[in-house]
């Protein structure tokens, strides 16, 4: 070796800390915390009564006794009855149900596959990527709406049809953000130290690649939940979701709808109100996500 | 714990005093098991040709980013690549360590040549150091999760052993252990290209290819790199391929070093010959354009400097 002399380093002060811990450095949490927070609250307790349905109320939402039809508020049916005598507190409990069932699940599969199919649409060159991206193109060019009834009407109706025409349709633009977030970061030079590591396209690609953009995907999701609540709910509304002996809200808005002119508003207003509060839950939380899952870069 | 690696490194280190080979690391978790002795050229690449097609409308323009290279890095050497930007420094390297297998011509690795597609194997014995250490980690992972990843990815050593292992990588690269819970984003540039040489360490490679590792990093912490990365060609017996357009760094480290003009590999020798007499033009004008403190000027300076000093005091 011609040199092996060493160049001097400037030495730092030994006593300063140069080395920061993950738990001593302050992060602006609080705010997203408090919206996450504000939002679980509100959302568990709609889903908790959902659930424990049977607790919270003795009667059953399909029993019929025209006896008691369109009674107002009273201890014994906390928000009256509807037109056929059923109790609305228990419809509104059960109704949930499938409602929220159908309309999370609805969300979940389309994340998970549009998730996937966009990374490997990002992160792959060729044939694929260009089949995918077409196939979304065929599927976002018809109305969204149009779409969905279409396939309701194929598979006929039921929260198993809704739940299939709802995927299908929307993976479209789960696939387009996680696309564009994975061209952005395939050409980061972590991805191509990943490789130079030795590990395989799928290693990197479920490992390194989905982890770093499934935020977005979220975020989206939270606000798609709100949107298949209101399309479940919009479907049922015209007679084209959820079969009517089960209980369900768009169902309920459009049995009050009929008495809206006589001013009974109860009927129509009571479900709507809840899936605002929904909506509101779901908002906050995913107001909440985008702040707390953005990655420092 | 942290003495433990240390007190294992020092006491590997008079072990190798007494038999001769100073300053050798006896790595603590075994030798490479390889059966055979490595060939003294270890890396030899012949007539690479890199060619880009860029289509821009349909038409097609071809780019030749490399030109019939050849270049050799023998065992335990530190091989100098320099250029300026755009010359084709970074694409050799991304062809050698696999990242680019669109190439013609031979790379032949410790005898054998490797395929277009390296094995895994393959991967374990080039590794690279790249340029933007902000840019090359994954920002979502602690160092340890990144550490153990490659790890157990490569079956380096046994799980039971994985955080022994990453303390002993951190103590390699003269990192504090704790830092192995910090995210890269609590970490200061020399840190990180620390974690980053770590990483390329921990497969426990013949060649490392540093692709301009100081570029993005200001002089102190550069230094501080570069007597690192001499420290691990000394103690591991490591050969490094240093990509560079800082010639300094080049001149002060590398034994032997290649010079590289738009694609074409115009001189080639050890490096105090190619910065005293340097054959080719072009070498000529890149070392004049290394910028000098001329002495004069600098005492100029200080004379200027004194009087005013003691005006004020």
């Amino acid at each position: 070796m011609p040199e092996t002399k060493k160049i001097p380093v400037a030495q730092a002060n030994k006593n300063y800390a140069r080395i920061r811990l993950t738990g001593s450095k302050p992060r602006k949490r609080s705010h997203a915390n408090a919206e996450i927070v504000i939002g679980c609250v509100l959302l568990g307790i709609i889903a908790l009564m959902v659930i424990f349905a049977p607790l919270l109320t003795s009667y059953d939402p399909t029993h019929q006794s025209l006896r008691e039809a369109m009674l107002g508020s009273s201890p014994e049916h906390l928000l009256g009855t509807d037109q056929y005598g059923r109790d609305i507190w228990a419809r509104l409990l059960y109704g949930g149900r499938i409602d929220l069932f159908v309309a999370i699940m609805a969300v979940l599969t389309p994340l998970v596959i549009g998730t996937i199919l966009g990374a490997v649409a990002g992160y792959f060159d060729g044939i694929v990527p260009t089949v995918i991206m077409r196939l979304a193109d065929l599927v976002s060019s018809f109305p969204f709406y149009v779409l969905v009834i279409v396939l309701v009407f194929v598979l006929g109706n039921g929260g198993t049809s809704i739940f299939i025409a709802i995927s299908a349709v929307s993976w479209v633009p789960y696939t387009r953000i996680s696309r564009g977030e994975t061209l952005i970061l395939r050409d980061r030079e972590f991805i191509a130290s990943c490789k130079a590591s030795g590990f395989s396209d799928i290693w990197v690609l479920f490992r390194h690649v989905i982890p770093n953009i499934a935020s977005q995907g979220i975020v989206y999701a939270m606000s798609d939940i709100v949107m298949n609540l209101g399309i479940i709910v919009t479907l049922s509304y015209f007679g084209l979701g959820i079969v009517p002996p089960t209980p369900d809200w768009g169902q309920m808005m459009n049995d009050g709808q009929q008495f809206l002119a006589a001013g009974v508003y109860s009927l129509t207003v009571i479900p709507t109100i809840v899936i605002i509060l929904i909506s509101l839950a779901l908002s906050f939380i995913g107001d909440g996500l985008a702040n707390v899952l953005k990655v420092r870069r | 714990m942290t003495t433990a690696w240390s007190d294992m490194i020092v006491s590997a280190e008079s072990k190798a005093e007494k038999d001769g080979t100073e300053g050798r690391i006896v790595n603590p978790f075994g030798e490479d098991s390889r059966p055979h002795a490595h060939a003294t050229r270890l890396l030899d690449v012949q007539d690479l040709n890199i060619e880009f097609v860029t289509k821009v409308h349909g038409k097609k323009t071809r780019f030749k980013a490399v030109k019939d290279a050849d270049l050799h890095v023998d065992l335990g050497e530190i091989v100098g690549l320099v250029g300026e930007s755009g010359s084709g420094k970074s694409t050799i390297s991304r062809a050698v360590v696999g990242l680019n297998d669109n190439y013609s011509g031979r790379i032949v690795f410790d005898g054998r040549e490797l395929g277009h597609k390296h094995s895994r194997e393959q991967w374990r014995e080039i590794q690279m150091v790249f340029q933007d250490p902000y840019a090359s980690l994954d920002p979502r992972l602690t160092v340890r999760k990144m550490l153990r990843e490659v790890i157990l990815y490569h079956k380096v050593v046994m799980v039971a052993e994985a955080d022994d292992y990453c303390e002993y990588l951190m103590n390699l690269v003269e990192l504090p252990v704790e830092l192995l819970d910090a995210l890269p984003g609590e970490m200061s540039g020399g840190q990180r290209q620390r974690v980053a040489i770590a990483r390329a360490l921990a497969v426990r490679p013949w060649l490392l290819i540093a692709d301009e590792p100081t570029a993005a990093l200001d002089v102190s912490v550069q230094a501080g790199i570069i007597n690192l990365l001499m420290d691990l060609n000394k103690r591991l017996d490591l050969s490094i391929l240093f990509i560079s357009h800082d010639l300094n760094i080049v001149r002060s480290i590398c034994e032997r070093t290649y010079v590289i003009y738009h694609g074409d590999l115009v001189e080639e020798g050890p490096t105090e010959q190619v910065f005293s007499h340097p054959s080719n033009a072009y070498t000529k004008r890149l070392i004049d354009a290394i910028p000098k403190l001329s002495s004069k000027y600098v005492e100029q300076l200080a004379q200027q400097d004194k009087p005013s000093n003691e005006e004020k005091a």
